[in-house]
This record gives C-alpha cells, sequence and structure tokens, in this order.
C-alpha cells in the first residue's frame, strides 16, 4: 500500500475531501460560506495550519510520547493558528473582523488534529506535507463553491461585487445567508456528493 | 437581576450555540444518534464548561492582559480546556465511578468540542465580567443541550422513516438541523 506523494495529494480533493466525505470541520463550513471572501480566506487559512502542522507532527514524530501525543500535536497546531491569527490581522484586516472567532477556532476545527493523529504520526515528511496540502485545498474548494451557491444566491453578489446577468428583477432569497440556510445547503451538498459517488 | 435572566434567554434561545452560532456541530451530529448520549454529552459540556469558563476568564484577567500577551490566548486556552478534561475525567473515575460510566468515552471528545473553546472566546469578545462568564458559561451549554436533545428525539424518529439513499446519515440530518434552526430562528424577535 506504498502510495506515491502525488496519490495523498489527490485524495483530499476528490475520494476524501474533508467536509463532504470525512465530514470534518463543519462548524466554520456552515458559518463562513455567507461570502465568498470569507469561505476562500478560511480556506486558505485552514490549509496554512495544516501544511505546517503536518510537516512539524511528522518530524517530531520520533519524539512525542506515545502517551501525550494528543497535547502536542494540540500545541503545535495552536501555534501554526496563531501564525496565521497575526498575518491576517496585518495584512487582511476586514477579513480578520469578519471572520471574528472563527479564526482562533481553527485549533479545534478537527481537520489538522486528525490528520496528525490519523495520518502524520504515522508517516514520513512529504507524504504528510502532501496530505495536508491536499485536505487543505480540497478543504478551500468545498467552501467556496458552497459560499458561491449561498452568496449567489442569498444576496445576488460574488465578492460582495452585484451580478449584472441575473437581471434587475432578481430577488435574492434570503433563507440562503441565514443559520437555517446554511445547514440545509450542507445537507444537500453532501446528498449531491453522495449521488456523485466515490469513483 | 433582570440583567442576568435577559442573558440566560439570550444565550439558551436568541443565539444559540448550536443552531445560531454553528458551534459544535461534530458532536452535535456524531452523538446525537441516541437519546443516551445525547444526555451523556449535554451533562459533559456543561460540567465542563462552567470550570473552563471561569478558568480562563481567571487567566486572561491575570496573567495574559497584565503581562500584553494576549495573542497567546489561543494557546492558553486550548491548554486550560485541555488541561480541565483531563482532570475532570480523573476526578470522576476516582469519585463518581457512575458518572464517569456513563459520561466515558465522551469526555475526550469535549476538548475538540468547538462549543466549549469558542464560549471562552465569547465571554472575552463582550467583555463579561467574572459572574456574567459564569452564567453564560453555564447558559450557552444549556442551549447546546436543548438543541442535542431535542435533536436525538427528532431523529430516533428519522431512523423508522424511509429515507431516499443517497440523503441518509449525515445529510439528511443537516436538513433537518437547518429545521430546527429554523424554528429556533423564530426567537430573534424577542431580543
Amino acid at each position: 500500500m506504498a502510495k506515491t506523494a502525488f496519490q495523498e495529494f489527490t485524495k483530499g480533493l476528490w475520494t476524501e475531501v474533508p467536509p463532504y466525505r470525512l465530514v470534518l470541520g463543519l462548524c466554520p463550513t456552515l458559518a463562513m460560506t455567507k461570502q465568498v471572501d470569507m469561505g476562500f480566506g478560511m480556506g486558505i487559512a485552514v490549509t496554512f495550519v495544516l501544511v505546517g502542522s503536518n510537516v512539524l507532527i511528522s518530524l517530531l514524530r520520533k519524539v512525542i510520547p506515545k502517551n501525550v501525543r494528543i497535547a502536542c500535536f494540540i500545541v503545535v497546531v495552536a501555534t501554526f493558528v496563531i501564525v496565521v491569527e497575526l498575518l491576517m490581522q496585518a495584512y487582511t484586516y476586514e477579513l480578520f473582523l469578519k471572520m471574528g472567532i472563527f479564526i482562533p477556532l481553527i485549533v479545534v476545527n478537527c481537520i489538522p488534529l486528525g490528520r496528525a493523529e490519523a495520518f502524520c504520526y504515522k508517516k514520513g515528511v512529504l507524504p504528510s506535507f502532501a496530505d495536508g496540502l491536499g485536505m487543505g485545498l480540497g478543504y478551500t474548494i468545498s467552501l467556496t463553491v458552497l459560499a458561491i451557491i449561498r452568496e449567489v444566491l442569498g444576496n445576488g453578489t460574488f465578492f460582495n461585487q452585484p451580478i449584472s446577468f441575473l437581471g434587475p428583477t432578481f430577488q435574492p432569497f434570503a433563507f440562503m445567508i441565514t443559520a437555517p440556510g446554511a445547514f440545509v445547503c450542507l445537507g444537500l451538498m453532501l446528498c449531491i456528493m453522495n449521488l456523485l459517488g466515490k469513483k | 437581576m433582570g440583567d442576568y435572566i435577559m442573558l440566560v434567554i439570550s444565550c439558551i434561545f436568541v443565539n444559540n450555540i448550536l443552531l445560531m452560532q454553528y458551534l459544535g456541530n461534530c458532536p452535535f451530529l456524531g452523538t446525537s444518534k441516541k437519546m443516551e448520549t445525547a444526555v451523556g454529552m449535554t451533562m459533559g459540556v456543561i460540567f465542563t464548561l462552567v470550570m473552563t469558563g471561569a478558568l480562563t476568564w481567571v487567566v486572561e484577567y491575570a496573567l495574559l492582559k497584565p503581562f500584553d500577551a494576549q495573542y497567546l490566548r489561543t494557546l492558553a486556552f486550548i491548554l486550560v480546556i485541555a488541561t480541565v478534561v483531563q482532570f475532570v475525567e480523573m476526578y470522576l473515575k476516582k469519585f463518581i465511578p457512575t458518572l464517569y460510566a456513563g459520561l466515558g468515552i465522551y469526555l475526550p471528545l469535549i476538548t475538540t468540542n468547538c462549543a466549549v473553546l469558542g464560549v471562552c472566546f465569547i465571554n472575552i469578545n463582550e467583555n463579561y465580567s467574572f459572574l456574567q462568564t459564569l452564567v453564560s458559561s453555564f447558559a450557552y451549554p444549556a442551549g447546546f443541550g436543548l438543541a442535542l436533545i431535542l435533536f436525538a428525539g427528532v431523529r430516533e424518529r428519522i431512523l423508522l422513516a424511509r429515507v431516499p439513499k443517497p440523503l441518509q446519515e449525515t445529510s439528511i440530518g443537516l436538513a433537518t438541523a437547518g429545521m430546527m434552526s429554523l424554528a429556533f430562528y423564530a426567537f430573534k424577535g424577542m431580543a
């Protein structure tokens, strides 16, 4: 079962897309898909944390004792989350304010911790890097797609710009950008992914 | 006194942590298949959140703020939570074994429950006093429990229904949660 690094990368994009297949990291998937920029920003932030923590944990996997591994993973992940938080505060301040507590909450997002426990603690650096990158990009794409659906239908905008081809008579259905709309949308998205099958 | 009652109502219904603020969805979907597990999870979350809520408040105002180290908040809070969960686990195992047997497997899961860390952050962001922090740390997980237990009841019924294949399990669960969220949405008028 020696998979190449490329296979580890591509599995995160389709067969094991985090929110839709593994059903991990749902909270930001629901909360951050109101607008496309939030969804995309969240995805990139998670990707950064995942790649960083994956590589570091797989480098340290011989040093970390088995009994306290979860605590060690949390500290590593939290460190990268703080880095992202400070970077976003410095360079994308508006987005930082909009995303609020969901940036620090990447720590408990299940995906970085889950990958550390299930993958990086056993594998080498290169597969871990590929896995983190693939999972992160898969997550980014998932969030962006859901955010596009919700923002276009619910608000009639895309990246906060009004869309012209919808025509002047288009009435946005506000249900899509509310909390109930988020749950229903994600449920239908999972249904579509089930219909498409794993291939 | 009236302020605290308003705070409780707003935490439980208007800003329900699960259905309105989208926090704690993983345990929501994971432990809602049976009523017993839902009740166990609720008890565990209330128990740990009251303790972590108080402790993180102390950490924030006694350690991080005086030393101007608030950028370490994420790290400090998650460590407090992990420690408290571990401590609660050991304490219950030793002194209240019956409760431990009931909560057992759900306790470690609470560390990664984003509702716990989320409420700690909300307490700080809203500048709550210590007493308000205690109240909200109890009321938010109570709202979490309310939604979780109601949802577990609904989900036991779904098991009996004939659900189309692609919609099964999580998919129909999320759609149902959407309907519940719609019901809670009505409370917005109260605020």
